[in-house]
C-alpha cells in the first residue's frame, strides 16, 4: 500500500494542485498519503463511508454536513483533486497574499471563500439563502436532544431577525457576511501546518 | 560414452558434499541455538548481529538522502508525525472567544446563539479529516531510516548500484538463509512443545509435574524466540508476576505471548481454535492448567469472570496473562483497556512491551494479513527487537471502580513504554464509535446556549 503513495502522484499533478490550492509540495504529498490511507477500497476515490470511519469526525455533531461539503452536487465519490480543493479553504492566509492583484481570481482560502464554506454548511439546498428550517436543522444537529423545539425555534427566530435586512425572513450570503464582519474568520477557519 | 562416465563420480561428490553440509548445518544449529535455549543462556550472537545491522541501515539512509539531493528529488515525508498543529482548547473556550471578538453588540444583550459558533465544529471536523489520533494506530508505524526491506520504504528508486546490491544481498540472506533456518526452529519448538507436554500429562499431579511443565514450556518458548531472532531486553525482573496474580500487557502481535512466556510461566487465556492451534492448546493444558474457552462461552461474561477468579484464588496455579486492549494496536499507543480483568480483585502486574521497528515491524494488521502470511513476514525480517518492562504490582484502591483502575494501569504502562495514552477503544479498528461521545459534545454545547438564557431570565 505504501509504495503506491508516491508512484501514483505525478509531478505535473502536484504542480497543478499547487497552483490551484496554494499548498506546498510537501503538504500535498503528506495529504496524499492521508488520502490513500483513508481510501480502504484502493480505487483512488473516497466515499462517504471512508470519512465516517474516522472516529473523531463521527462524533462531531456537524460531521455529516462537513462530509457533504467534499462531495459536489449529486456525486458519491471524491478524488484527490476534489479532496484538496475542499481542504484548501482551510489554508491559513499568508501576508503576501493579502495585497495581491485584485483582478486575479479569488484564492480558495480567502476570507470570502471561508465564509462561503460555512454558509454552505447551513444552506443545504444551495439556494443561496438560509431559511428558518435550514437554520433549525443545523441547530438541532448541534444541540441534540437537550433543548426543546420551542426554545430552539425562538433562538432561530431571534437570529434571523437580527441578521435579516431585506425582510425576506431568511439570511442571504451578504447578510451572513455582514453579521460576521467582526469575527476573526481568517484565524478560526484556518488550520496551521507543521511543515 | 566419455561424457556419461564423467558424470557418475561428479554425482557422488555432489551427494557427499550435500550430506556433509547438512550435518554441519544441523550440528551448528544444535550447538548454537537449541542447546542454549534449553539452558536459557545466550552467546550474544544476536546482539552483535543487531549492532552490525544498525550500522548498515544508517549508511543506507545516508545514501538515499544524498541520492535524492543529487537528483533534486523531494523525499516523501512520513505522515506518522503530526501534519497539523491542533489547538488544545475546549469547546467552551473557543466558542466564547469567537463570540467575544466578533459580536456586533455588547456582551450583556448577546443572543444565546451566534452564527459563528459552527466555526469551531467545522474546523475540528476538517482537522480530524487531515489527521486523527485513532485510524493511524491500526496500520504499521513508518520509519525515519530505511532498513533494507522494501515493505517499509516508500522512496525506493534506483539511487545507486551499491545500495541496490546491498538490498539484493539482504533479500538473499533473509529468504535464502534466515527464513529456512527460522522455519526449522519454529517447527522444532512447536513440535517439542506438543510432544513433551503430552508426555508430562501422564504424570501424577504434584510438584514434579509442575516443575517439569515449567521447564518444558520455557525451553520451547525460548526455541521459538530464536526462531524469530527476537532480541529481548527485560527490565526490572524483580517485579515479575507471581502466582495468584494477573499479568496485563499492551498488545501488538501474537508474538507478545512468546516474548513474555519465554521469561516466566503464565497461564494463558483464550478461545479454543481448530487446526494446529487447537492441537497446541489441548496438549499445553495437559501439562498445566491454562484457561481455554469454547466459542459459545466467550459471550457469557459471568462465566468468564468466574473461571478467572477461581484460577487466581488457587495460589498453586500460575499467574494469568491477559491483553486487555482486546486487539492488536501498532505499538505507538495504548488504547482503552476492557474492564473485565480489573473487576476480579486480585493483584495486577502491568507489563509494558515496546518493539523497535527498525529491524522488523511486529504489528499484526489482521485486516491486511492472515496469521500465516504474518508469521512468514516476521520470519523474513531482520530481527524482532523489543524491550519488556515489568512494572510494580498494582491493586484496586478504595473508592476506585474497575474502569478507573484500568485507566490507572493503562497510564502506567503507556508512560513506561513511551506510548501515547488514548481513551479510544481498540474495537474501533472494526466497529463504529458509540453515539454517546457525540451526545456529550451536544450536551456541552446546549449548556452554553441554555445557560446564557437562564442568566438573562434571572437578571
Amino acid at each position: 500500500m505504501g509504495s503506491r503513495a508516491s508512484s501514483l502522484l505525478r509531478e505535473e499533478e502536484i504542480e497543478e494542485i499547487k497552483k490551484e490550492t496554494g499548498f506546498s509540495h510537501s503538504q500535498i504529498t503528506r495529504l496524499y498519503s492521508r488520502f490513500t490511507s483513508l481510501d480502504k477500497g484502493e480505487n483512488g476515490t473516497l466515499g462517504r463511508e471512508d470519512f465516517q470511519r474516522i472516529p473523531e469526525l463521527a462524533i462531531n455533531p456537524l460531521g455529516d454536513r462537513i462530509i457533504n461539503a467534499f462531495f459536489p452536487e449529486g456525486e458519491d465519490q471524491v478524488n484527490f483533486r476534489g479532496f484538496m480543493r475542499t481542504l484548501a479553504h482551510f489554508r491559513p492566509i499568508e501576508d503576501n497574499e493579502k495585497n495581491k492583484d485584485p483582478t486575479a481570481s479569488e484564492p480558495l482560502n480567502s476570507r470570502i471563500n471561508k465564509l462561503l464554506f460555512a454558509f454552505q454548511l447551513y444552506d443545504l439546498d444551495r439556494d443561496d439563502k438560509i431559511s428558518r428550517d435550514e437554520l433549525l436543522q443545523v441547530l438541532r444537529m448541534m444541540v441534540g436532544v437537550n433543548i426543546s423545539d420551542e426554545q430552539l425555534g425562538s433562538i432561530a427566530d431571534r437570529t434571523i431577525q437580527e441578521a435579516d435586512q431585506n425582510g425576506d425572513n431568511s439570511i442571504s450570503f451578504n447578510e451572513f457576511i455582514k453579521v460576521l464582519e467582526k469575527v476573526d474568520v481568517e484565524q478560526k477557519m484556518s488550520i496551521r501546518f507543521l511543515h | 560414452m566419455g561424457p556419461f562416465l564423467d558424470f557418475n563420480p561428479f554425482d557422488n561428490l555432489l551427494c557427499i558434499l550435500l550430506g556433509i553440509s547438512f550435518t554441519v548445518w544441523f550440528t551448528l544449529l544444535l550447538v548454537f541455538i537449541i542447546v542454549p535455549a534449553i539452558f536459557g543462556v545466550s552467546f550474544g550472537i544476536r546482539r552483535l548481529y543487531m549492532k552490525t545491522l544498525l550500522k548498515i541501515f544508517e549508511w543506507a539512509t545516508h545514501r538515499i538522502e544524498r541520492g535524492a539531493k543529487d537528483n533534486n528529488h523531494l523525499l516523501y515525508k512520513h505522515y506518522s508525525n503530526a501534519i497539523i498543529a491542533k489547538e488544545p482548547t475546549s469547546l467552551e473556550e473557543e466558542i466564547n472567544e469567537i463570540r467575544r471578538r466578533g459580536s456586533n453588540r455588547d456582551l450583556d444583550s448577546a443572543s444565546a446563539f451566534e452564527m459563528s459558533d459552527i466555526f469551531y465544529f467545522c474546523r475540528r471536523g476538517v482537522e480530524s479529516i487531515m489527521d486523527d489520533e485513532v485510524t493511524k494506530r491500526f496500520s504499521a508505524e513508518e520509519l525515519e531510516s530505511w532498513n533494507l526491506l522494501t515493505r517499509s520504504n516508500y522512496n525506493f528508486q534506483h539511487i545507486s548500484l551499491r545500495l541496490t546490491v546491498l538490498w539484493g544481498l539482504g533479500v538473499v540472506i533473509r529468504y535464502g538463509f534466515l527464513l529456512p533456518l527460522r522455519v526449522t526452529l519454529a517447527f522444532t519448538g512447536v513440535g517439542l512443545l506438543v510432544v513433551l507436554t503430552s508426555i508430562i500429562g501422564f504424570l501424577p499431579n504434584g510438584r514434579m509435574k509442575n516443575f517439569l511443565s515449567e521447564q518444558v514450556h520455557l525451553m520451547c518458548y525460548r526455541i521459538c524466540v530464536r526462531a524469530l531472532t527476537a532480541i529481548i531486553t527485560y527490565h526490572d525482573s524483580e517485579n515479575k508476576p507471581k502466582n495468584g496474580g494477573i499479568c496485563v500487557a499492551n498488545h501488538t502481535s501474537p508474538i507478545d505471548v512468546i516474548i513474555l512466556a519465554s521469561d516466566g510461566c503464565y497461564a494463558m487465556v483464550g478461545q479454543i481454535h481448530g487446526g494446529l492451534m487447537g492441537v497446541i492448546q489441548k496438549s499445553m493444558v495437559k501439562a498445566c492448567p491454562h484457561i481455554w474457552f469454547e466459542r459459545s462461552e466467550v459471550k457469557d461474561r459471568h462465566l468468564v469472570a468466574k473461571r478467572l477468579s477461581d484460577h487466581v484464588e488457587d495460589t498453586t496455579k500460575l499467574p494469568i496473562l491477559i491483553f486487555p486492549e482486546g486487539t492488536c494496536i501498532n505499538n505507538t499507543s495504548v488504547m482503552m483497556f476492557k474492564k473485565g480483568s480489573f473487576e476480579i480483585g486480585s493483584t495486577v502486574y502491568p507489563v509494558a512491551i515496546k518493539y523497535d521497528p527498525r529491524f522488523g515491524d511486529a504489528f499484526w494488521n489482521s485486516s491486511q494479513f492472515g496469521m500465516v502470511n504474518y508469521l512468514l513476514r516476521m520470519m523474513s525480517s531482520w530481527a524482532i527487537v523489543c524491550s519488556v518492562w515489568y512494572l510494580p504490582p498494582m491493586t484496586r484502591e478504595e473508592g476506585e471502580d474497575a474502569v478507573q483502575f484500568a485507566s490507572r494501569v493503562k497510564a502506567a504502562i503507556a508512560r513506561q513504554g513511551g506510548l501515547v495514552d488514548l481513551l479510544w477503544d481498540g474495537g474501533l479498528k472494526r466497529g463504529k464509535v458509540k453515539d454517546a461521545f457525540k451526545e456529550e459534545q451536544q450536551k456541552l454545547y446546549s449548556k452554553m446556549l441554555v445557560g446564557t438564557q437562564e442568566d438573562r431570565s434571572r437578571s
